[in-house]
C-alpha cells in the first residue's frame, strides 16, 4: 500500500536541491540553451521546453508508467508548452475551482454495515491470491534507475 | 420497428404488437449484421433473451414496469456491469468481470430494460475518435448509408469502401454508432470533455450531458471525477428525457449527487418561444470553424428570432484558455485515478515478481497505451511539487473564471445557449489518425468541454446534412439543473429542423423491413 499513497503525497523531488528558484518569468530569462539540472529541473525550460533527464527520471518513478522512447517526452513537452498558455491569464484575487458543487453540503452516510461479506467475489478478480490475501512481490524494494535497469526479464 | 422512437416502441409493447422477446431478436440480428462497424466489445446475447423473456411475463400479465420494460439498450464499456466483462477497451481490464453493476446500468435494469451489449470507445475514454481503443477504431454508419454514398457516386461496394470509412467521433463513438444503426433504442456514454456529444453530432443522433450531480456516476470507471458525468444518447430528445427520468436522482454510493428531489423530466411541446433568450457567445467563433457548421448555426439562430424569441450575442471571454485549462486539470486528475490499476486486486497483471515497484510499473507498461501513459505522464509533471502551483492551481482558478463567464450570461437573461457542437462533420478515419490524439482531443472537445468544467447540462441536436450527405449537429447549453428547460428547447428545435433518418437499406440487406410500416399505426394513447 506504501507505494500507492507514496504516489499521491506529493513528494520532494530527489536530489534535494531542487526547488523552483525563480517563478515562472517572461520567456527570455535566464535558463540558456539547456537546463540548468540545479535550479529549474521541476519544469520545462521557457525557451526550450526542455525537460531535464532527472525530472523524466522522477516522473516515471512517481507514475510507475514509463516514458518508452525519446518521442513520449517530446509529447509531454509539447503538452506542457500548451499547458503554459494559461500563464496570460490573469486570476489574481481569484479561489481555485474544485467542484462545481461547492456551494452544497456533502453527505455522509450513517456508519451502518448494510452489505459486504463478499470476500470471495472480490478476490475472483485477482490474479495472485492465497486464502483470502491478495498477494503483492516484497514491497521494499526501490525500482532500478533508468540506466541501472537490466532488460526486461521474468523472474 | 426498430426505426420507431423508444416510447411508441413501448406502446407497441404494451399493445401487444410485438413482443420483447421479438423485439431482442430483430436487434441481435442487426448487431450481427453492422458487425463490421465495429461498435459492441461484448454483445450480451444470453443476458438479453433471458431479460427479454421476464419482460414478457410482465407485460402478459399487464404488469409492465414502465417505458423501458423490454426496450434494448446498449452501455458503454466503462460502465461495470455485473457478471459482463468491462474493459475500457484497455488491456488493463481486458477479462475484468465486475460483481456489481453502476447504478445507471442497475436503474436501467430495474425498469426492465434489455441489456443488448458494451460497446466501444477509446481507451478509457481518452480520445475524440472512438479510435485508440484495443478492440480496434469504430466505424461511422453514415459511412454506408445511402445519402453519404450518393454525394460521392460511389458504387455500394466499391473499392474504397474500406478505406475510406468515417470515424464516429469519441470517446462514445461505439454507443453512438449503436444507435444510429438502429441496434438499440438508448445508449450510455459518459461525458467528460464532450465525449458524448461529440460522437452524437457525428452519427445524427441525440446526445445529452446531464447536469453534473443530476446522475449517479457510482460504477462509471473514472477519469476525472470532478467532471464525469454518464451520457445520454438516443434518436430523438423526448427519448433522452425518458431515460434521463429513469437515471436522475441521488445516489447514496455517489456523494457527489445532490439530494434535491427529482422533477419531472416530461418534456412539454413548446409552440411558442417567443419568451425564451437565446445566447450566441461569439468566442465560438473560431477560425477553425467550417463554413458548412458555421452556416447551420445561424440558420438555427435566425430560426429562434423568426419564430419570436429573443437571439443574442454573448460574450463568455475565458472562451480561448478553456481547452488549456481543460487540458491541465484532466490529465492531473487522470493521473491520480489510474493510480489504482496496479494490477493486484484486478485486471492486468504482469509476470514480474521481483518487487512491487518493478510489478506495479510492468503491469502499467503492459496495460497501458500511449495515450493513457501520456495524459498519466502530464498529469504528474503538473502535480509535482514545483508545478502544482503554476500548473494545477492556475488551472483551477482559470475553471473558476470560465465557470463564472457562464453564471454571468445566464444571469443576464439567456436561457439557453446555442452552440456548435464539432468544428466540422465527420472525417475519414485516415484522415484523422495524421494527428495525435492530444492534437484531435483538443480539436474535437473544443465547443464541449467548457460545459464539464462548469457542470452546466447540454445536448447535441442533429440538424441536418452537410453538402457531404454527413450530420450537423448543434449543441444547447442550459442552466445548472434545469434540464428540463433545456431539453423542451432542443425538442422545439428538433421538431423544426426534421432531421433526416440514415438510409441503411443497401447494408441491412433483408433486413430493410425493420423499416417499413409494417404494424398499423401505433396508438400512444393508453
Amino acid at each position: 500500500m506504501w507505494a500507492r499513497a507514496g504516489r499521491r503525497v506529493l513528494r520532494a523531488p530527489r536530489g534535494g536541491c531542487r526547488g523552483f528558484a525563480s517563478r515562472a518569468g517572461s520567456p527570455g530569462k535566464a535558463g540558456g540553451g539547456g537546463v540548468s539540472a540545479g535550479r529549474e529541473a521541476g519544469r520545462a525550460a521557457p525557451e526550450t521546453g526542455r525537460i531535464a533527464r532527472e525530472v523524466v527520471e522522477h516522473l516515471e518513478r512517481l507514475a510507475l508508467v514509463d516514458f518508452g522512447g525519446p518521442e513520449a517526452v517530446a509529447r509531454l513537452e509539447r503538452a506542457v508548452a500548451f499547458a503554459d498558455r494559461l500563464r496570460a491569464v490573469d486570476t489574481d484575487g481569484v479561489q481555485p475551482l474544485e467542484s462545481v458543487l461547492e456551494d452544497r453540503c456533502l453527505y455522509l452516510r450513517s456508519d451502518n454495515v448494510v452489505e459486504g461479506n463478499c470476500a470471495e467475489e472480490l478476490l475472483q478478480n485477482s490474479h495472485r491470491v492465497v486464502e483470502e490475501y491478495f498477494v503483492a512481490p516484497p514491497g521494499n524494494i526501490s525500482l532500478p534507475k533508468l540506466d541501472e535497469q537490466e532488460p526486461f526479464s521474468q523472474s | 420497428m426498430l426505426g420507431r422512437t423508444l416510447r411508441e416502441v413501448s406502446a407497441a409493447l404494451k399493445q401487444g404488437q410485438i413482443t420483447p422477446t421479438e423485439l431482442c431478436l430483430k436487434c441481435l440480428s442487426l448487431i450481427k449484421k453492422t458487425k463490421f462497424l465495429n461498435a459492441y466489445i461484448t454483445v450480451s446475447e444470453e443476458v438479453a433473451l433471458k431479460q427479454a423473456e421476464e419482460s414478457e411475463k410482465r407485460y402478459k400479465k399487464g404488469h409492465s414496469l414502465g417505458d423501458l420494460d423490454g426496450i434494448p439498450v446498449a452501455v458503454k464499456d466503462n460502465f461495470s456491469t455485473s457478471g459482463i466483462e468491462t474493459t475500457c477497451a484497455s488491456n488493463m481490464l481486458k477479462g475484468y468481470v465486475p460483481p456489481y453493476n453502476a447504478t445507471v446500468v442497475q436503474k436501467l435494469l430495474d425498469q426492465g430494460a434489455l441489456l443488448m451489449g458494451k460497446t466501444n470507445l477509446d481507451e478509457f475514454a481518452m480520445g475524440s475518435g472512438s479510435t485508440d481503443g484495443i478492440f480496434g477504431p469504430v466505424k461511422n454508419p453514415w459511412s454506408y448509408s445511402k445519402q453519404y454514398r450518393e454525394k460521392r457516386k460511389q458504387k455500394p461496394h466499391g473499392e474504397n469502401e474500406e478505406t475510406n470509412w468515417l470515424i464516429t467521433g469519441g470517446s462514445s463513438g461505439g454507443s453512438a454508432a449503436a444507435v444510429s444503426a438502429f441496434t438499440c433504442f438508448a445508449a450510455l456514454g459518459s461525458d467528460t470533455g464532450g465525449s458524448t456529444r461529440n460522437p452524437a453530432a457525428h452519427c445524427g443522433v441525440v446526445g445529452l450531458k446531464p447536469s453534473y450531480g443530476l446522475v449517479s456516476r457510482h460504477g462509471l470507471i473514472p477519469l476525472v471525477n470532478s467532471m464525469d458525468v454518464p451520457g445520454i444518447l438516443t434518436r430523438c430528445v423526448d427519448d433522452a428525457a425518458t431515460v434521463l427520468g429513469v437515471l436522475a436522482g441521488h445516489d447514496c454510493k455517489d456523494s457527489t449527487t445532490v439530494q434535491d428531489p427529482v422533477k419531472s423530466f416530461i418534456l412539454p411541446s413548446l409552440t411558442d418561444v417567443s419568451k425564451l433568450c437565446i445566447g450566441i457567445p461569439k468566442e465560438y467563433l473560431v477560425p477553425e470553424l467550417s463554413s458548412e457548421v458555421q452556416s447551420l448555426w445561424s440558420k438555427a439562430a435566425k430560426l429562434f428570432e423568426s419564430e419570436g424569441a429573443k437571439v443574442i450575442e454573448v460574450s463568455l471571454p475565458h472562451t480561448s484558455y478553456s481547452i488549456v485549462c481543460y487540458h491541465v486539470l484532466c490529465t492531473s486528475e487522470v493521473a491520480s485515478n489510474m493510480a489504482r490499476f496496479d494490477g493486484l486486486e484486478y485486471g492486468h497483471r504482469c509476470d514480474i515478481n521481483v518487487s512491487t515497484e518493478a510489478m506495479y510499473a510492468a503491469t502499467r507498461r503492459e496495460g497501458f497505451n500511449d495515450v493513457v501513459r501520456g495524459r498519466i505522464l502530464s498529469g504528474n509533471f503538473f502535480l509535482l511539487k514545483e508545478n502544482y502551483e503554476n500548473y494545477f492551481i492556475k488551472a483551477q482558478k482559470v475553471r473558476r473564471l470560465i465557470a463564472n463567464d457562464f453564471v454571468n450570461v445566464f444571469n443576464s437573461g439567456v436561457d439557453v445557449l446555442l452552440t456548435p457542437t464539432t468544428l466540422s462533420e465527420a472525417v475519414p478515419y485516415m484522415e484523422f489518425i495524421k494527428e495525435d490524439n492530444r492534437t484531435r482531443s483538443a480539436q474535437g472537445d473544443i465547443f464541449t468541454q467548457a460545459v464539464n468544467m462548469a457542470g452546466l447540462p447540454a445536448v447535441s441536436v442533429p440538424m441536418a446534412l452537410s453538402n457531404q450527405g454527413l450530420p450537423i449537429g448543434l449543441q444547447f447549453i442550459g442552466r445548472a439543473f434545469c434540464d428540463q428547460q433545456l431539453l423542451t428547447v432542443a425538442k422545439w428545435f428538433e421538431k423544426q429542423v426534421q432531421f433526416p433518418v440514415i438510409q441503411l437499406q443497401e447494408i441491412m440487406g433483408d433486413c430493410s423491413s425493420v423499416f417499413e410500416n409494417d404494424l398499423a399505426s401505433v396508438s400512444l394513447k393508453q
